[in-house]
């Protein structure tokens, strides 16, 4: 393709250049660093959800005893509670992955082998995390840990 | 000249990096400095949180109405709605294809995290002043 006359050459229109390529589900391989991007929007979309319901909380809060026993009973619910954890999770998840992009904003991490190995750090740290909080909370029933003042 | 191309812009407006969305970097920075505000607030508000919820309503009325954890609540409140709605932005950008559409969830995201932040403020000034 290259000729050694570059005055003469046409503009750069038809260079077919080798840009990277969007991960398009259909033909790529499944790997680590794909499925923390993708848990990393869900999570952040989860955890937009379950901000609202924070904010719910705080108005029920602001309306009153009554509204506040509603919502508790509400949230105490077991199925919701089932949710609550799942939004724990999410955020734990994107709190770490989170870091770990703010570590590859810096320059650091970007070996493949590396990346998968924070990435599987990020999916543990969420789900433990989760559970460490919730223990840590005294909201799993029959676990208290007292010595914890808590 | 040597770097000839297609595009009619000139080097200098190439440079100044102004496209046809005229800003760029301002969201990126936004992201990054909320994200790292929320990693000291969120979870210093998610054990709080939880602890509090089950207790009686006056104690979580005074965590609430104790003027740290007010001016805390304060502070989450706006880097979460900012934080959720740079990246609510991104995902609906990157996924939503029909202009309308676009457009009209781009509106409602910026209606929702405006007024997640002023309920969530008017709940926690209510109960701390």
């Amino acid at each position: 393709m290259a000729t050694s006359a570059p005055a003469k050459s046409a503009p750069a229109k038809n260079a077919v250049r080798a840009r990277p390529l969007s991960p398009h589900l259909s033909v790529w391989r499944w790997h680590w660093t794909m499925a923390s991007s993708i848990l990393h929007r869900a999570t952040g979309t989860a955890n937009a959800i379950g901000s609202l319901l924070v904010v719910g909380w705080l108005l029920a809060l602001a309306l009153g005893p009554e509204a506040y026993a509603a919502y508790q009973s509400f949230f105490g619910w077991w199925p919701v509670q089932i949710v609550l954890f799942g939004f724990t999770v999410a955020i734990m998840y994107h709190l770490a992955n989170g870091i770990r992009h703010l570590v590859w904003d810096s320059g650091h991490g970007f070996n493949p082998k590396l990346s998968d190995a924070t990435g599987l750090f990020c999916m543990a740290f969420g789900l433990f995390g989760a559970i460490a909080v919730w223990v840590f909370a005294g909201l799993v029933p029959g676990i208290t840990l007292s010595q914890f003042g808590g | 000249m040597a770097t000839s191309s297609n595009s009619l812009r000139t080097p200098l407006g190439k440079v100044r990096g102004l496209g046809s969305a005229k800003e760029g970097a301002h969201h990126f920075i936004v992201q990054r400095v909320t994200a790292i505000a929320l990693i000291g607030l969120v979870p210093w508000f998610l054990v709080n949180l939880l602890s509090v919820a089950r207790a009686p309503f006056e104690t979580a009325q005074a965590f609430v109405a104790h003027p740290v954890n007010a001016i805390l609540l304060l502070l989450l409140a706006g880097a979460a709605f900012w934080h959720m709605r740079l990246g609510l932005q991104v995902v609906v950008e990157d996924y939503i294809r029909k202009p309308m559409t676009k457009m009209a969830l781009l509106i409602l995201i910026g209606f929702v995290s405006v007024a997640a932040t002023v309920a969530a403020a008017f709940a926690v000034l209510t109960l701390a002043v």
